[in-house]
């Protein structure tokens, strides 16, 4: 098994592309569905839960600001949106921003 | 594998499996784009294998042919499950049916059951025969059991009488029906395995919805909770102030207790310290691997699946993407509904672009939340959030990220409902 697993490792070395790990251009789109599970796909919730989808980019950036500095009553929003880097919620934010 | 009565997990069939890497790995390289449609096959339809098949449409405008094969008819959450146990929900209610996949995003739904996974000619293989062809495989299959770690139960006795009740099912209902039937002033003992497991609150949440039916219709009953490790491996403070609030002298915990043998007959459990105990309603959760259908991948423990966790593509097969509870778990990070469905976003995101010969996302970042309900309506969370480390090659918990309920309340289970509609609705489309 050993020689097999370090050949298929060099088969994809070979072929993966010279520069493998570039900025995907989806990142925010990659971030924003990590919040999917609880404000629904694309920001649209179904229902319990705040739909995220169509709300403006600035406002959702300051309520992010507001959970992580604990000036925003939560039950949860102040442990997730300290998880992510003010640039991915930025990232975050325009993804939703621009759902309709 | 031309044999159709040829064991597909055989050692020959592995050795044929893996000396069809090399091809699998070239073909994954190729920009299958050019060669016309590509074909992915999602082996698996519950949290990873569904919400993988729906994103891989909806990313790519539905410009990838997704085939997902199930061997059952509906999707039966494991999330609120034991709410059904407790009796405050019916199976119903978390019963859903995929056909959202086919009528909304043009995911093919394909009944039926895996025999072999054929890396050489890149084709899975029904039990009836049928084979399909694909680019890239995704598999899904979430847990079986190790019944050694349980001597003296089989699968057959544990689906009649001792049940695991560990995956959604007949059995959730079995075990309800078990507890309901019981004498007051009897005993239900919970067994748990050593981590890791499906689930790390899910045992204690059962233990605490067990407790609450029967305070309110056997109030002379009891839970006892014998645990392989050695303490509560989830919301321990949670748990245990739950437990004196709601059901003082009803929940009895007991740590290290490691099975030797189980007798279906008596109800009886026999523990490696040397006691023995009798229960009128027993609950064995076997200790756990990956599912059957990804043992040919099995690389870490001998019993979990290594995944390289920018694209959860199997460390032992290119082109293979594994997901879910299969997988063998970052540190911290939880085998859970939530994760797995995390898990098939990076997959689904990395699957395109692979196929478009794109490069793939070097930052994925997922994130868990397990809601435990400790009544019929009051609940409680652990979050985390993960991000990659290039470096160690691995998710890493944020340090001051993620974490505890303050307590138990109706509030959060209010949102531990309306989480589990929304991830279903998620899943499912
Ligand atoms: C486990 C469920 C869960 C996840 C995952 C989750 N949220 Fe939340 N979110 C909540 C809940 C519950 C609230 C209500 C406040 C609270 O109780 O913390 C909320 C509130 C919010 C609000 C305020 C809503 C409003 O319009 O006033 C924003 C903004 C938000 N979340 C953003 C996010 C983002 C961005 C993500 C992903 C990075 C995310 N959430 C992931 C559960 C979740």
């Amino acid at each position: 098994m050993k020689t097999t697993i370090a050949v298929a490792a060099i088969v994809t070395s070979l072929c993966t592309p010279s520069s493998p790990y570039a900025a995907d251009p989806q990142l925010g789109r990659n971030l924003a569905a990590t919040c999917a599970n609880c404000h629904g796909t694309d920001g649209r919730s179904v229902g319990g839960i705040d739909s995220l989808a169509g709300q403006p980019k600035d406002t959702l950036v300051r309520k992010m600001t507001e959970f992580r500095n604990g000036s925003r009553p939560t039950t949860i929003m102040h442990q997730i949106a300290k998880g992510y880097t003010e640039q991915q919620i930025d990232l975050i934010a325009a993804y939703f921003a621009a759902r309709q | 594998m031309s044999n159709p009565n040829n064991n597909p997990w055989s050692r020959r069939h592995f050795l044929q499996a893996s000396g069809a890497l090399i091809g699998a790995g070239l073909a994954g390289c190729a920009s299958t784009a050019q060669r016309g449609v590509a074909r992915v096959v999602v082996v698996g339809g519950g949290y990873a294998g569904a919400t993988c098949a729906r994103y891989l449409r909806m990313w790519s405008d539905n410009r990838i042919d997704v085939t997902l094969v199930e061997r059952d008819a509906d999707f039966v959450s494991c999330p609120m499950s034991n709410l059904v146990v407790g009796g405050v929900r019916r199976i119903e209610d978390i019963t859903l049916s995929r056909e959202n996949l086919a009528r909304r995003h043009g995911v093919r739904l394909l009944r039926g059951e895996v025999a072999a996974i054929d890396l050489d000619k890149r084709q899975v293989r029904l039990t009836t025969d049928e084979r399909i062809a694909f680019d890239r495989l995704v598999v899904a299959p979430g847990i079986d059991f190790l019944w050694d770690s349980v001597p003296g139960l089989s699968a057959e006795m544990a689906d009649s009488t001792v049940l695991h009740a560990w995956k959604a099912g007949p059995q959730t209902t079995r075990l309800h029906e078990q507890i309901r039937s019981m004498r007051d002033g009897g005993t239900v003992a919970l067994c748990i395995p050593k981590a890791p497991y499906r689930c790390p609150p899910g045992p204690y949440e059962r233990a605490s919805t067990i407790a609450h039916y029967l305070k309110t219709h056997k109030p002379g009953s009891k839970v006892l909770i014998l645990d392989a490790n050695d303490d509560i491996q989830s919301k321990k403070g949670l748990f245990l102030k739950a437990w004196a609030d709601h059901y003082p002298g009803m929940i009895e915990y007991r740590k290290d207790h490691v099975i030797s043998s189980v007798d279906p007959t008596s109800k009886t459990v026999r523990f490696e310290l040397g006691e023995t105990v009798r229960a009128d309603v027993l609950n064995v959760i076997p200790a756990q691997r990956a599912g059957d259908i990804a043992r040919p991948f099995i690389n870490r423990n001998g019993r979990w699946v290594g995944v390289n966790w920018l694209s959860m593509e199997a460390e032992a097969a290119a082109g293979v993407h594994v997901l879910g509870d299969a997988t063998f778990s970052a540190p911290g990070m939880p085998k859970s509904g939530h994760m797995a469905n995390q898990h098939a976003k990076v997959a689904a995101a990395a699957i395109i672009n692979l196929l478009g010969g794109q490069p793939i996302n070097d930052q994925p970042v997922v994130m868990n939340t397990c809601y435990s309900f400790v009544t019929d309506r009051s609940a409680m969370h652990v979050a985390s959030v993960h991000q990659y480390d290039a470096g160690e090659r691995t998710f890493k918990t944020v340090a001051g990220s993620g974490g505890l309920s303050t307590t138990a309340s109706d509030r959060e289970g209010d949102i531990a409902l309306a989480w589990a509609r929304n991830i279903w609705a998620d899943v499912l489309g």
